[in-house]
């Protein structure tokens, strides 16, 4: 098991893992369109199935918000 | 500028201030905010912009204000239903302050339009409802080298982003608008009213310190927060190379008008009627 973060909170997870399946982990709802930095940077959304998380990593799940006018 | 005895008192909290003084209210007063959506976020904004003397207000929104409106669009009154949000809007504002000039644009910021609208301003702040006009309003001002608040709520929740030119802008973290329908807004999913004060009022914060120049800005930092849990979090974030119009090949160079929710436009055509 290693520890990582999502959103500054501690996870354990079993490694060797992907941004992938740690999204699916996560029971994000629309995986589709969440933002991810792995330790500040940006991921592409093409690189998700290949990018494999350690311990220690810090990862940002970002959501789009709408709201505001009508 | 000197000020008369009158605005010398009006201003005094703010003059008091060490890190604002006479000169920071000099600034505010000839400053020129468009804040793009007069609803939950705009109404706010407006009233704390006019509150604290901002120069010159635009304010651009098609709507009028509809009774669902008045539950967290505070600058909105029972008796303004069916009235212009921008005339609503404007007659608070010179209401609260005669000294602040305000700019009614009564149709929606588009990509044929919202160059030249922004340009007469010093910041703008994005209070708008809506993905499509969200990411317009991102690529019109990085193109025009425009600072503006991102803004966002939804439920219980909310976050914002400021930019300024050099700084991560929303198309790094966000690449490109969702599809239409896939994240739902207001209108649809609702949000507790008071969620639109407590992000609008930051935002308004953050307009008056760019214009001050008091303090950091929040640039390359998305703060969000969720109101069940009052936990405020903020995300560090660096410019994305490959961002898509601020990144170093960038694809976006023109404006697009992106598709609307369905729902959305269908709420709009209602209230037309």
């Amino acid at each position: 098991m290693s520890k990582i973060s999502v959103n500054g909170k501690a996870q354990e997870v079993e490694t060797p893992i992907s941004i992938t399946e740690l999204i699916k982990l996560n029971n994000v709802a629309q995986p589709e369109m969440v933002s991810i930095q792995l330790n500040g940077q940006f991921v592409n959304r093409d690189d998700f199935d290949s990018t494999q998380v350690a311990e220690g990593d810090e990862l940002d799940f970002l959501y789009f918000m709408g709201g505001g006018s009508l | 500028m000197d000020f008369t005895e009158e605005q010398i008192q009006r201003y005094s909290r703010h003059i008091l201030l060490q890190d604002v003084g006479v000169e920071g209210q000099e600034k505010i007063n000839n400053g020129k905010v468009l804040i793009v959506g007069a609803g939950g976020l705009g109404a706010p904004i407006a009233l704390y912009l006019a509150a604290a003397g901002v120069g010159t207000i635009g304010i651009i929104d098609g709507d009028v204000v509809d009774l669902s409106n008045l539950q967290r669009q505070v600058i909105h009154f029972t008796p303004d239903v069916n009235k212009p949000k921008v005339i609503s809007a404007k007659e608070k504002i010179n209401l609260i302050n005669p000294d602040v000039k305000v700019i009614t644009y009564q149709k929606l910021l588009t990509a044929e339009n919202a160059l030249e609208i922004i340009q007469d301003y010093d910041f703008v702040v994005d209070g708008t409802d809506n993905f499509p006009v969200k990411f317009l309003i991102n690529d019109a001002c990085v193109i025009a080298k425009k600072p503006f608040s991102h803004g966002g709520i939804l439920r219980f929740d909310g976050q914002t982003l400021t930019y300024v030119p050099g700084s991560a802008c929303y198309r790094c973290l966000f690449h490109s608008p969702p599809p239409p329908n896939a994240v739902p807004t207001c209108s649809q999913a609702g949000v507790l009213g008071a969620i639109a004060g407590m992000l609008g009022t930051i935002q308004a914060a953050e307009v008056l310190k760019y214009l001050t120049g008091v303090g950091d800005l929040l640039t390359n930092r998305l703060l969000t927060f969720n109101a069940k849990t009052m936990e405020f979090r903020t995300i560090k974030s660096k410019p994305n190379d490959n961002c898509p119009v601020c990144g170093s090949h960038p694809t976006v160079t023109g404006l697009v008008d992106y598709e609307q929710a369905v729902c959305d436009i269908e709420s709009h055509r209602k209230q037309k009627h």
